[in-house]
């Protein structure tokens, strides 16, 4: 019975597709020369290196010259945050996030606040939106960057890039914005999208992990963080990790070519498995936009019943998912994006992420949704708590002061 | 010196028993004996109703926590009234898989058999509890506390129920910090947690970032605190 493996943590990271493994191995072995060497075994590297680069180039509707190959995502947006700071470093000091950013944001601008630097933290609504308005009147003339990420890698909610990179460029602030949740069902097009930085990473799209990219658009001057031998058109100095970034690559194509048929596929099952797991269980909760929302994202939250301990339940039937309970954090802290969205404790602690994949089947969907109530209910039966929703939500104004209280505290 | 080393080992006993499922999706490495307890957890009720009922009956009943701050717990007991011995503890529990566990494991503990008198079990500390599931990660250790706060409430229900009022032992709380209104409860919470040092303790609860007279203190609670759940006696 427990045979079945249902793998829904693809936002936490991807099985890598067969044929980007095959393309990796070629160059462990075959292609394994250093692009930076000046005989015949490097240049087959470097000209690799090069044809990769305009692909993924193409894919951005970029420039080859915009490409910057990095060791994660987390780095790139390091890269594209750390590296502007101290490119206008004592001219400018003002950036503008989000309170639901990932933390790759969150702790590079918390540490830059340590630097001198200032940081406003946009709210999010309770379907994980920023106000427009808010980021207009937010701008100030010291502000250099704009950082705002694409899709929510928790709640799956869906920037309106385009527009806040309209506000952007008219106010002459750069725009970076995190794309890695993106990647796989959205579109890139840089141009389309205004951006001037982006990031992604390979782990997310069936590729290697620890391979990453940042599109940094010509005539955005940043700092290298990284010193050495002038590597990435000295942004980023250290050997080319050529087998990686060659998976990477052909990882974004794939996944790129497909993403509008896959998009569709898994926007059936998401909301399939969304309606059947409301019907079937009480008291459950959607977190995140219910429309503007990644395809293959399902954060749920079911009252009375504490994450983990659904997580431990759903592992043992063979079910891999993720949780934005307090009791899976290394801090004990519950989620900071479902707390952003003003949602109440209470519903973090139960929260679950499933995160279908191109792997994932109406079968698997299926089993979840048939195995799902029982652990819920077995729980359940466990719990001293039976909360009302409604009286939940109402408690929700006080939470939010309570909040906002908190982070005044800090 | 020697203090702390005991602690240190103590505290990499229970890392080592595992880290729980991480946010981000890592694996769980809980021993044999806690996932026993998880998946097949020992004196609960087959359903909520079946609870409420057994509250009409029970001796005592305590509740600690609430799932707005994270945990709750809540614990029944039914008492020989002549020989004061725990015939059943019975539990409900908002919480992680340590937290069932533990608190499965600790209704054995304490009913199993003849069953201990209560104030036997009084002198059952949490970390006897880790210890019977043959360790538990450091950061899980507050959740086998909460299984001990709860039976407490529940002992204490129980006496004032039957009159004996002067047994009634309340932890009040005490202000620490004047100026963020952070309590000894507090403090206890984030040493529970794993804060085993100030800058710990500070990083988690902000005390005596503004408070700063009350800084030693605090230490000297943190150092209780460590030796009370974590120290051999
Ligand atoms: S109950 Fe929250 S970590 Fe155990």
């Amino acid at each position: 019975m427990t045979e079945r493996k249902v793998y829904m943590d693809n936002s936490a990271t991807t099985r890598m597709d067969s044929m980007v493994k095959e393309e990796m191995d070629k160059y462990f072995t075959e292609i394994y020369g250093n692009p930076g060497s000046f005989h015949s075994i490097g240049l087959d590297a470097k000209q690799a290196m090069d044809n990769a680069r305009e692909r993924a180039a193409k894919v951005l509707n970029a420039k080859t010259s915009e490409i910057i190959f990095t060791g994660s995502g987390t780095e790139s947006i390091n890269m594209a945050i750390k590296g502007l700071a101290y490119a206008v470093q004592g001219k400018k000091k003002h950036i503008i996030t989000s309170t639901a950013e990932h933390h790759a944001v969150l702790e590079t601008c918390e540490y830059l606040e340590k630097k001198g630097f200032d940081v406003t933290y946009l709210k999010v609504d309770r379907d994980g939106l920023i106000d427009l308005d808010e980021l207009k009147n937010a701008i100030r003339d010291d502000t250099f960057l704009v950082s705002i990420m694409y899709a929510n890698n928790e709640v799956g909610t869906v920037q309106d890039i385009k527009e806040i990179g309209k506000i952007c460029s008219e106010k002459n602030v750069k725009f970076h914005t995190d794309a890695c949740q993106a990647s796989g069902y959205l579109d890139l097009d840089v141009k389309e999208l205004n951006v001037d930085m982006l990031t992604l990473n390979g782990s997310k799209v069936y590729g290697p992990k620890g391979v990453g990219l940042l599109y940094l658009k010509m005539g955005t001057v940043i700092e290298p963080l990284i010193h050495g031998g002038g590597q990435e058109n000295n942004k980023r100095s250290g050997t080319e990790n050529v087998p990686g970034i060659m998976a990477f690559v052909k990882a974004l194509e794939i996944a790129q070519e497909n993403r509008v048929a896959e998009s569709e596929r898994l926007v059936a099952l998401r909301n399939k498995m969304i309606r059947e797991v409301m019907e079937k269980i009480p008291k459950v909760v959607l977190n995140g936009h219910p429309t503007k929302r990644l395809p293959n994202n399902v954060n749920l939250s079911f009252l009375d019943v504490e994450g983990e301990a659904i997580l431990l339940y759903l592992d043992s039937k063979g079910i891999y998912a993720s949780s934005g309970s307090a009791c899976t954090s290394k801090t004990l802290d519950p989620s900071h994006v479902i707390l952003a969205m003003g949602v109440p404790y209470e519903f973090a602690h139960g929260s679950i992420r499933f995160s279908l994949g191109k792997e994932t089947t109406a079968e698997d969907v299926d089993y979840v949704i048939k195995v799902l109530p029982e652990i819920i209910q077995n729980l359940r039966n466990i719990s001293p708590f039976n909360l009302d929703l409604e009286n939940v939500e109402s408690e929700q104004k006080k939470i939010r002061e309570k909040i906002r209280i908190h982070e005044a505290k800090k | 010196m020697n203090e702390l080393k005991v602690i240190q080992s103590e505290k990499d006993k229970f890392a080592l028993a595992g880290d729980g499922v991480s946010h981000d999706g890592k694996s769980w490495f809980y021993t044999d004996v806690v996932k026993d307890h998880f998946f097949n957890p020992r004196n609960i009720f087959k359903t909520t109703q079946e609870a409420d009922e057994y509250a009409k009956e029970a001796d005592g009943i305590g509740l600690v926590g609430s799932p707005a701050c994270g945990d709750g717990m809540k614990m029944f007991i039914k008492i020989d009234k002549d020989t004061e011995k725990l015939e059943e503890v019975k539990w409900q529990t908002f919480g992680c898989g340590t937290a069932i566990a533990s608190t499965s494991a600790y209704s054995v503990m304490l009913a199993e058999g003849n069953g201990m008198t209560v104030d036997e079990a009084l002198k059952v500390k949490p970390k006897d509890i880790a210890d019977y599931l043959g360790g538990i990660p450091a950061r899980k250790f507050h959740c086998s506390v909460l299984a001990d706060k709860a039976f407490r409430e529940a002992v204490n229900d129980y006496y004032k129920k039957t009159g004996q009022n002067e047994k009634v032992k309340t932890d009040g709380k005490k202000i620490i910090d004047n100026v963020l209104k952070i309590t000894d409860h507090d403090i206890e919470h984030a040493v529970l947690e794993g804060a085993m040092d100030f800058e710990a303790v500070q990083k988690k609860t902000k005390v005596g970032v503004h408070d700063k007279e009350c800084i030693p203190m605090v230490k000297n609670l943190i150092k209780e605190y460590k030796e009370k759940y974590f120290g051999e006696d």
